[in-house]
């Protein structure tokens, strides 16, 4: 079985954003990225699946700016066989929705014969939630969304436990098909430095979206960006006395 | 000449698009009651203009497509009952929402912002070749919505250009329909429902007594500060004199104190309950993008240096394991 992970280059987890003056979007100069924390969940679930020798290869894909190769270069260091990356200029990458990366790796697919997609379930930037629909709606693939727990079923089918929102169900679905990886899905590993050494090694493809015919029209214009409503100063309490009364004060609680 | 004729076909496009304006709700429910979210998302349509219609698809949807019947500014019912479409897999619903679209010509087609609206609403997009919408938080027109990005620390305000607008509508964002109409209920058009590729197994849901955390007017929510899963009977007992739903941040999920669906943030549920209790939960960016909307926001940490406090409305510097049963206990009063 071949795997493709897709993994997109972010502003880290742990960064705390800023809207630039002139609303256009959020400041990225000078501002720590890495891989999109879902993106090296759907990643490790792959490798898991060569360890357990469920997968032959492990391909790695990122669309993005030149950056992004980093992110591969993370992915070929956490046990990517082979990275491909799609290069558009940072100015397009900002115009880039899911429907464009989706359409790239539909055709992607199309060119090179893959069995299984894993993605992470949203990027935490645009905070979309929406390529491995997408993927799988452009393919007509089957889709398992939000995965917490993926088990072979003899050798066609996967079954995928999803996390829903009132708990979780457990659905079967036939290779080949698209699936998304929710946070508990499993624990990734960090890159050792040796991994990181031999990951300078392994192939990285470049490709741009005309390779893939697809052109990046935006279906949706960014009018303005800006900070959201900043809440009024709170006070502290000393007892939980106080606090029961102002909560009363207010008609908060009965 | 030229531009004129241009100008002409452009408003008369345009007015096409305002009288032909029309909304497909799709439902969300589990075969004997609708979701909540699905009336949000209802609300949510009503003020992108035109008409509303509601899709029920599933096995045995007649009582949810009744219950929907019911709703005010709920122009048309339709119903599509098929044995196939029970477990409402996408690969299944798709060409269900398709036929729908192909024979009314809606100029959106929309969901809530659950796990199911999610899961559905971007396939269908791409089987339209279209851009959805996700997770907007205001309509401001036809075509012009407001959402959140990078965990709700930044509001953006987009312009649709796609020729059927997909999208998805967080439900706190948007009130609740209340009853008040009478649709007519009629069949979907039939569709080809493929079964081979995908099947539904089986659910495990949580039983809860207390209320549904995405529509609690109070929720009791607990982090790493609890220490363990039996620790979290503090909690059920404070929320339980509140009438409240508990949920919990991510570091209590994962630690195992709870189970997933329980947790409120980025990546969890969204939430904006009148009160929010936050005990032992240090307030990560994360964290606070799924309960920052509350009215109001109560901290109960013992590190006065929590971020949690830079939003909260009124905090408490307290050991929880005193803090909470004290305030059980007065609540008892």
């Amino acid at each position: 079985m071949r795997v493709l992970v897709g993994v997109k280059r972010v502003i880290d987890y742990a960064v705390k954003v800023r809207v630039k003056a002139d609303k256009t979007g959020v400041v990225k100069d000078n501002v720590k990225h890495s891989m999109n924390p879902f993106d090296e969940i759907a990643l490790e679930e792959a490798v898991r699946l060569k360890e357990k020798k469920i997968a032959k290869e492990v391909v790695a894909v990122s669309c993005g700016p030149t950056a992004s190769q980093e992110t591969l270069r993370t992915a070929l260091a956490m046990g990517a066989d082979k990275a491909i990356h799609v290069e558009v200029d940072a100015a397009t990458a900002e115009k880039m929705e899911p429907i464009h990366v989706a359409k790239i790796l539909a055709k992607l697919i199309e060119k090179e014969k893959f069995d299984l997609v894993i993605l992470g379930k949203q990027a935490i930037d645009d905070d979309a939630n929406q390529t491995g629909q997408m993927l799988a709606g452009f393919l007509d693939w089957p889709q398992a969304m939000f995965a917490s727990k993926i088990e072979p079923d003899g050798s066609t089918h996967l079954k995928v436990t999803r996390e829903i929102d009132g708990g979780l169900d457990t659905i079967k679905v036939k290779l080949p098909a698209v699936i998304s990886a929710d946070l508990r899905l499993n624990e990734p590993r960090y890159a050792t430095l040796p991994n990181i050494m031999k990951a300078k090694k392994k192939p990285l493809e470049k490709k741009t979206p005309a390779d893939f015919g697809v052109e990046i029209k935006p279906q949706t214009e960014t009018v303005e960006v800006s900070d959201p409503p900043v809440r009024q100063a709170g006070i502290m309490v000393d007892d939980v006395q106080s606090l029961v009364s102002k909560l009363r004060e207010k008609g908060a609680i009965p | 000449m030229l531009a004129f004729r241009h100008s002409l076909k452009l408003s008369r496009h345009n007015t096409l698009c305002t009288r032909l304006n029309s909304t497909l709700v799709i439902a969300e429910h589990n075969e004997e009651q609708l979701a909540a979210v699905t009336r949000n998302a209802i609300t949510a349509a009503t003020k992108l203009g035109g008409d509303v219609s509601v899709l029920v698809a599933g096995s045995k949807a007649d009582k949810v497509a009744a219950e929907v019947s019911k709703i005010a500014n709920v122009k048309r019912v339709l119903l599509a009952k098929d044995a196939k479409l029970g477990g409402q897999l996408p690969e299944r619903l798709t060409p269900v929402v398709l036929a729908s679209h192909k024979q009314f010509k809606f100029s959106n087609i929309v969901a809530g912002a659950s796990s199911f609206g999610k899961g559905l609403i971007p396939r269908v997009a791409a089987k339209l070749d279209v851009s959805p919408v996700s997770d907007v938080i205001a309509v401001h027109g036809a075509d012009s919505f407001t959402r959140t990005m990078y965990a709700g620390n930044a509001v953006t305000k987009v312009k649709s250009l796609a020729p059927v607008k997909l999208i998805t509508f967080r439900g706190t964002a948007f009130e609740a329909a209340a009853d008040g109409g009478s649709a007519a209920v009629e069949n979907a058009p039939s569709s080809d429902i493929k079964t081979d590729t995908s099947e539904f197994l089986s659910s495990e849901l949580s039983k809860s007594e207390r209320p549904d955390l995405g529509t609690a007017s109070i929720v009791v929510s607990g982090g790493r500060g609890l220490k363990n899963g039996e620790n979290f009977k503090l909690l059920y007992d404070l929320a339980d004199k509140l009438g409240a739903g508990v949920g919990a941040s991510r570091a209590a999920v994962d630690a195992g104190f709870v189970p997933n669906d329980m947790q409120i943030g980025q990546t969890g549920k969204i939430i904006a309950p009148e009160l929010y209790i936050a005990v032992g939960i240090s307030g990560a960016i994360q964290h606070l993008a799924g309960m920052k909307d509350s009215k109001t926001i109560v901290a109960i940490n013992k590190d006065p240096d929590a971020p949690i406090f830079q939003v909260a409305d009124f905090g408490l510097k307290a050991d929880l394991f005193k803090a909470v049963p004290e305030m059980t206990a007065l609540l008892s009063k």
